[in-house]
């Protein structure tokens, strides 16, 4: 019986402080020579997907540039459609904000890069609730936490409905018989909401995937909601077995719940790799990588986006501070996503954790933040992956490393090749467009059948 | 003829070429316009041709018989567009030397979006990016975004006072534009990458500088998300026929494509863009002005004048542009008398693509290399250096040395 097959994708270290920007294999974070490096490492492997997070503002600290993390990125639609230049079967997957974009643009932007890719383009939609990132837009403020996502849920509604205002046959292009369109109501389309009173033509034809690949990250409960509604993979930060399992089970029944089969909706956590020769040589590795990731100015740093406050007097190699958050205060740190919802009970948490194992405060703030999931030789690696998707806590991993381009290079030599001696994942790409290799179905949609959608273009 | 003589030469893609007919001429290729492979290809003729940039036009509503009117509903001409910024984009792998202009919008999208994405075009072509900053006025462009509702502009009423205040906001909002995506290029310093390990720092923040715009559409605090572009500014062009287009390239861009209709209305037309010049106080580089012109090219006079009506029979062309049905030569020997009446340069139209763009490769350049007009190679620079233009430095470094 043919084993189910892992979906693996790579995610660009970029802006986090995961990246160790000081190791002498890191290059650069901007020159599209790092992305091609990385996306043809990643095609090489056959990977299923490429991934760029975002980040709309320069983060700062207490009103200060933040400097000492990797600061700066390329704009993503740009360097996707760039990639897609130079690849031909991996997905081009990249973070969108909905609040700070207007729907019939992004719909022309994910359309024009699936047909450009030749359909392997992928939307991770988020939110912003961060009023500081809105003074670089004309919207200039931001949205309040239920406009925010009823402005995301227009925004999806009001795309899809952009992508499918042109039929797959709509483009004729018939020399003989004049007939460049199938009719003059092509791309029409209407729509009055809450948030969005549109109406009038659609550019931009039907892109190979009709609608191009939706990820989503859901973390609340209205979050997974929504997510297991309206998206086809659910990118996740649940990495453990077990916390991945529960989070596993619990959006695939939400899945089930909103009246979709649950194969609809992929998990996918991120995943950091660290490789060695022997298991200790990996432990070495991820112990030395992870003590310049969490050094003593990080470690203030992640505590202070916890506690709100400026923490730089207090001693990193010291015991968990006893000093009380302050969440209602101004925001000392901005440009990132909240680590906490409750800052009380996570800082009781970390003081309960260092009182408990004896651990400083970058010892505590390293427990916490360990995202290499797998440490190991490439056979044990191999044997982790599998067993995640095996036993039903993911459906496959976008991964990463410390440093780019080149962090991909070692996973995909040694751990891939292992991965499909298994039969656990491709040796060739099988399908023409991202859904396919995913296993999604094409978009059904009014009025037409569900089928595979020949491009128009391609 | 020293190099700083020679012309410029640039060509404006558009669909299946400027002619409305094109599209259903032999050679032409509409089902597969909305492909990567029709843009590369038609970007490798362009560098084949070395000339020196293409622009790739765009607009956030269908093609209509009037580009100012809303959609016509007709099914017999070219309809359908892809984002002109991200083919641009897809092109920057695949050519070398070419300068990449896509058509922006500056009416109905974010400064902050399109300053990063154009500084991320030229890092991704390594100092190849333009920006042809275009206004919608289309009510119809508006209804899209819902955000703010737009009357409209007729042809017939461009000179009522009404039509002409829509008009200067348009303009207006996009000289803002362009003023925040060059304070947004300039809000990191070159050298703001430090990687200081003794210091724990990955950049200087004292190299990294808000930009606090503040206008009649938008504010924007910076700093940009996407460090300094490879040429510091991409090279900023504008589309203009009148004095307030002219005035914008006066105040904003760095080249100003024109459309004189003969070599008389030359020196009229760049008397005009001095004069905007001057009226608004323009300081450094003056405007390098290209003129605009749709070329449909054959071997003799006749047949190109035959091929012309040909196509006219289907389809009229009209066009803002002087539309020359001629040869090589002939087109060869037009264009030198134009750049010696005072153009430094062209951005022809093909009529018909790839045709069109394939006798400008492969006819006109020769014809214009021999007669000492045109390189014959590439020379190793950024589009603005071809342009002779400097490397500007940013303003906030300047002001910082002096503080």
């Amino acid at each position: 019986m043919t084993r189910k097959q892992i979906i693996l994708g790579a995610y660009f270290p970029g802006v986090n402080h995961d990246t160790v920007w000081s190791d002498p294999a890191s290059g650069s974070h901007i020159d599209f020579a790092s992305f091609a490096h990385w996306a043809r490492t990643a095609e090489r492997g056959k990977l299923d997907l490429l991934f760029l997070a975002e980040g709309l503002r320069l983060r700062d600290r207490g009103g200060a540039i933040f400097d000492q993390d990797v600061v700066g990125r390329p704009d993503t639609f740009t360097v996707l459609a760039s990639l897609a230049a130079i690849t031909s079967h991996i997905g081009l997957a990249g973070t969108i904000n909905s609040t700070y974009n207007e729907p019939y643009e992004l719909a022309r932007k994910f359309a024009t890069l699936d047909l450009l890719s030749g359909g392997r383009a992928a939307w991770n939609v988020v939110t912003s609730s961060d009023a500081d990132t809105g003074e670089n837009f004309r919207r200039g403020g931001f949205l309040g936490h239920h406009q925010r996502y009823s402005r995301a849920r227009e925004t999806l509604e009001l795309v899809r409905r952009l992508w499918d205002s042109w039929g797959s046959d709509a483009v004729v292009a018939d020399k003989d018989a004049a007939r460049f369109l199938r009719d003059g109501d092509v791309g029409d389309f209407a729509f009055s909401g809450e948030q969005f009173d549109v109406s009038g033509r659609f550019t931009t034809p039907r892109s190979p995937q009709g609608h191009p690949v939706i990820l989503q990250a859901g973390e609340s409960p209205s979050g997974r909601d929504f997510a297991a509604a309206h998206s086809d993979a659910i990118f996740s930060r649940y990495q453990k077995f077990d916390e991945a399992k529960a989070f596993y089970d619990d959006v695939k029944s939400r899945v089930a719940k909103a009246g979709r089969n649950p194969d609809e909706v992929k998990i996918l956590p991120s995943a950091a790799v660290v490789l060695g020769d022997t298991l200790d040589e990996a432990r070495d590795r991820h112990a030395e990588i992870h003590h310049r990731q969490v050094d003593p100015q990080t470690a203030i740093v992640l505590a202070e986006m916890v506690w709100n406050r400026d923490l730089s007097r207090v001693d990193p190699d010291g015991p968990v501070p006893d000093l009380d958050p302050t969440p209602d205060a101004p925001k000392w740190i901005r440009g990132r996503a909240p680590l906490t919802q409750d800052a009380h009970a996570t800082a009781a948490a970390w003081r309960e954790l260092g009182r408990e194992k004896n651990l400083s405060l970058r010892e505590v703030v390293k427990h916490v933040f360990d995202r290499a999931v797998f440490v190991g030789t490439p056979e044990s690696v191999a044997d982790e992956i599998d067993r995640y998707v095996r036993d039903g806590a993911t459906d496959g991993f976008i991964v990463g490393s410390h440093v780019s381009p080149s962090g991909l290079d070692e996973f995909v030599d040694r751990v891939v090749p292992r991965l499909v001696d298994r039969g656990v994942f491709r040796s060739e790409y099988a399908g023409a467009t991202l859904r396919d290799n995913l296993g999604l179905a094409p978009p059904a949609r009014f009025g037409e059948p569900r089928r595979h959608d020949s491009s128009v273009a391609s | 003829m020293s190099t700083s003589d020679h012309l410029r030469l640039a060509v404006a893609l558009s669909d299946a070429g400027w002619h409305p007919a094109a599209w259903r001429e032999a050679d032409a290729r509409p089902g597969e316009l909305f492909t990567a492979r029709y843009w590369a290809d038609l970007a490798a003729i362009a560098e084949r041709g070395l000339l020196d940039l293409i622009t790739i036009e765009d607009g956030f509503g269908l093609q209509s018989t009037d580009h100012l009117a809303e959609s016509d509903r007709r099914t017999d001409q070219v309809r359908g567009r892809l984002d002109a910024h991200l083919v641009a984009a897809l092109l920057a792998p695949l050519t070398s030397r070419i300068g990449l202009v896509p058509t922006v919008t500056t009416t109905h999208t974010e400064p902050f979006h399109v300053a990063n994405a154009l500084a991320t075009l030229d890092h991704d072509s390594l100092g190849r990016a333009g920006w042809r900053v275009q206004v919608s006025a289309r009510a119809d462009e508006a209804r899209h975004l819902g955000r703010r509702a737009l009357p409209g502009v007729r042809r017939e009423h461009l000179d009522t006072p009404e039509t002409a205040r829509v008009v200067q906001e348009l303009f207006d909002e996009a000289a803002d534009a362009v003023e925040v995506a060059r304070r947004l290029w300039d809000s990191w310093e070159d050298d703001a990458e430090i990687r200081d390990d003794a210091t724990n720092r990955f950049v200087d923040r004292d190299k990294l500088h808000y930009i606090d715009f503040s206008g009649d559409h938008f504010d924007v605090r910076g700093p940009a998300i996407t460090p300094r572009p490879p040429q510091g500014h991409p090279l900023v062009t504008v589309l203009a026929h009148r004095e307030v287009p002219y005035r914008l390239a006066a105040r904003s861009a760095d080249v100003v494509f024109v459309t004189p209709q003969d070599v008389d209305d030359v020196a009229s037309v760049i008397g005009d863009v001095r004069a905007a010049e001057a009226a608004v106080g323009r300081e450094g580089e003056p405007l390098r002005i290209l003129g605009d012109l749709v070329v449909l090219l054959d071997h003799t006079q006749a047949a190109a004048q035959e091929r012309l009506a040909r196509l006219d029979a289907r389809d009229p062309l009209r066009s803002d542009a002087a539309i020359l049905a001629t040869t090589p030569s002939d087109l060869a020997d037009l264009l030198v008398a134009w750049h010696e009446a005072g153009l430094d340069g062209f951005r022809l139209r093909p009529g018909v693509l790839p045709d069109d763009l394939n006798a400008i490769a492969d006819a006109l350049v020769p014809e214009l290399q021999r007669r000492g007009a045109f390189r014959t190679a590439y020379d190793d620079t950024t589009l603005r250096e071809r342009f002779g233009l400097s490397r500007p430095a940013s303003r906030y470094a300047t002001a910082g040395s002096t503080a």
